[in-house]
């Protein structure tokens, strides 16, 4: 097997607290392969998309990259590289798209020109031939009437549309890597299906491989390839997507699938994970999920469960699933 | 002085022929321009109308002098006072607006019926000195935005993007500033540096940074925050390109809506210097200040006041108009779909 396209090894990301520095991401580690989807899930605050913008270096102040962290993209640390080596891989090799297509374009500018400044950017062409480009951009990611839609400013264009403006500006430069932070959260159920096709669409033609993040096992089934379920900065399960959806082991991804409304459980009471995410600086010392889990044991409290492979394909983090797959 | 002047009306012209160019070739200012043109026609013809009074101030030669002075000969006169001929054009003291006899005795005029606003005290026509205080206007107005707008903006930007010690240091400064009563650091400044056209622009500009710098700060800091820059960096681009492409044109509408407010605050500030005794030579200011004791006179002597009055209120109007007609065409958000 040759190396994954992108490997985050034990990242740790913190943020000043009262007493010292707070971990809000802690011992996280995914791999992509090269045209993979792997889907990030968890609820909001959980630190998936903080792991995404670390992987960009794009960290918001005063947060920071503990020195154990190691993302390698491709064989390079990316932690090592200079500020113009990381600009450009940004918008280079690695690609992302936003959560909200409706203030991540510039108001001010036509669309057509902040895809073109993007191509411009990574790649030494006339401006006839990027604009060209762009066009043809605009067709790929099936903007009608591209043409015309260079000149129009974000204003004239729908949630649905402005978000396959970003998707062209992030596909660009044609990018290993697509990172997609909930890239259909802010647009209505029709449009998602649509941009979510998109996106397996392009990924299936240009090998791009993608990190979805979201929080949505809507999503997550339409497109992941493998999914990664994050629980307050840590990651609690990860396997393929017909593993983790189909057999999910750790108690807190069992109990978010039982709480997806389903049309045959209609007329019963939903279930829901008791007690709420607790705040960084307030996890518990060894499992996060201790308090909430149905059940948890004594170990839960004291010990941080390791991975536990439950196939080739799935692992858990859980003392449980420890116990039942060595039983 | 004269010959500099000159050169910089050739290249005012050349600059802004160019500036034309290119900018016809970009269907978006075309359109914004024809846009403007309809929306402000009298207001634009009004300020084109100043701007070429200006601009025929600004040249001159010497030479062609009438009469056998041999000072007078030797100095350079502009197109305005080739125009209205000065010299030849006074009476020996004030004559009332198209009048045929001097105001106080009753003699015939030398040119009878001939002076629209009358004359002042020494005899000048008023429209002649109306006319001469257009290119002092423009000059305090236009020249000292000049220095106030890059001076703000370089300050207040980098303050709003880079945040910590430069905010710091930038906040100290403003704060400084603005401490000091405006007035008397105006005065202090003039007193040192001098009286010169070039002098007072400065001291204005020095005294009146500090408004627009708090405002591009805190339209820079909101901006900075903004997910089209999150979305910029996530694309590579580098900290002077999104000031570039992304803060400044996002206050783009700030900046010409600020332009055209210290304008005519300016122009306007320059009649309270010139009250004080440090305003510049022929500029409105003066002519107004001059008019103070000419209202108390019996019969009152209002041509002076008038003159002055209505070119400095044309004058602030039009660009007033103009600068916010210009805001709403330039900002797509408040730009109306269709047109």
């Amino acid at each position: 097997m040759s190396t994954p396209l992108l490997a985050v090894e034990n990242l740790a990301l913190t943020f000043p607290g009262e007493a010292g520095r707070i971990a809000v991401v802690d011992k996280v580690s995914l791999t992509i392969e090269r045209g993979e989807t792997l889907a990030l899930v968890g609820e909001s605050g959980c630190g998936k998309s903080l792991t995404a913008l670390a992987i960009m270096r794009l960290l918001p102040k005063p947060g920071r990259i503990e020195a154990s962290s190691r993302i390698e993209f491709d064989g390079r640390n990316l932690l090592e590289l200079s500020v113009p080596e990381m600009r450009s891989i940004r918008g280079g090799a690695i690609g992302m798209i936003f959560q909200e297509p409706m203030t991540s374009l510039n108001p001010v500018t036509s669309v057509g020109r902040q895809v073109l400044e993007a191509v411009l950017l990574h790649e030494k062409v006339s401006r006839r031939a990027a604009r060209e480009r762009v066009i043809e951009l605009f067709q790929m990611v099936g903007i009608p009437d591209a043409r015309t839609r260079f000149d129009a400013y974000p204003h004239q264009l729908s949630g649905g549309l402005k978000q396959r403006v970003m998707i062209a500006t992030a596909m660009a430069m044609r990018p290993r890597l697509l990172i997609a932070d909930e890239p259909t959260t802010a647009l209505d159920a029709t449009i998602r299906a649509q941009i979510l096709e998109l996106l397996r669409q392009l990924s299936a033609t240009t090998g791009t491989a993608v990190l979805l993040i979201t929080h949505d096992f809507g999503v997550v089934n339409e497109i992941a390839d493998r999914v990664a379920v994050m629980y307050a900065g840590m990651i609690v399960e990860e396997g393929s997507r017909r593993d983790l959806l189909g057999q999910p082991r750790h108690p807190y991804a069992q109990g978010l699938l039982k709480s997806i409304p389903r049309p045959e459980a209609r007329g019963r009471r939903l279930e829901e994970i008791k007690g709420v995410v607790p705040r960084p600086g307030r996890w518990p010392p060894a499992c996060r999920f201790a308090q909430r889990c149905p059940s948890a044991f004594e170990r839960c409290q004291v010990e941080l469960p390791q991975r536990t492979a439950v196939s080739p394909s799935q692992g858990a983090w859980c003392h449980l699933v420890e116990y039942e797959v060595h039983a | 002085m004269s010959s500099l002047s000159n050169i910089l009306v050739v290249l005012l012209l050349a600059g802004s022929i160019w500036f034309a160019r290119v900018v016809s070739r970009d269907r978006y200012w075309c359109e914004n321009a024809s846009q403007l043109w309809r929306r402000r026609p009298i207001a634009l013809i009004a300020l084109a109308l100043f701007v070429g009074i200006g601009l025929m101030d600004s040249i001159g030669w010497v030479g062609g002098t009438p009469g056998d002075d041999d000072v007078a000969a030797l100095r350079s006169r502009t197109l305005i006072d080739r125009l209205f001929q000065p010299e030849r054009f006074t009476e020996a003291s004030y004559s009332a607006p198209l009048a045929s006899v001097s105001f106080y005795g009753g003699q015939p005029l030398k040119h009878p019926g001939k002076h629209l606003l009358g004359t002042d005290i020494l005899g000048r026509d008023v429209v002649y000195r109306t006319a001469k205080g257009v290119r002092v206007a423009l000059l305090i107005g236009g020249f000292t935005s000049l220095i106030v707008i890059p001076i703000a903006l370089l300050f207040g930007v980098s303050a709003g993007y880079f945040g910590k010690r430069i905010d710091d240091a930038v906040f100290f400064l403003m704060t400084v500033l603005a401490s000091v009563p405006s007035l008397l650091l105006l005065i202090a400044l003039v007193m040192v540096m001098g009286r010169g056209t070039l002098q007072v622009c400065v001291a204005l500009g020095i005294t009146g940074w500090v408004h627009f710098c708090r405002i591009a700060r805190g339209e820079t800091l909101k901006l900075r925050e903004a997910e089209f820059v999150d979305a910029a960096r996530a694309l590579g681009v580098s900290d002077l390109t999104i000031i570039r492409r992304h803060v400044l044109p996002n206050i783009a509408h700030l900046i010409i809506i600020t332009f055209a407010l210290s304008f005519t605050g300016l122009v306007l500030a320059e009649t309270i210097l010139s009250y004080l005794g440090i305003g510049l030579e022929g500029s409105w200011g003066q002519m107004i200040d001059q008019a103070r004791n000419e209202l108390s006179r019996t019969p009152i002597i209002w041509w002076n006041l008038t003159g002055a009055s209505l070119g400095l209120f044309a004058l602030v109007l039009a660009v007033n108009m103009i600068a916010d007609a210009l805001r709403d065409i330039i900002d797509p958000r408040t730009r109306r779909e269709g047109q």
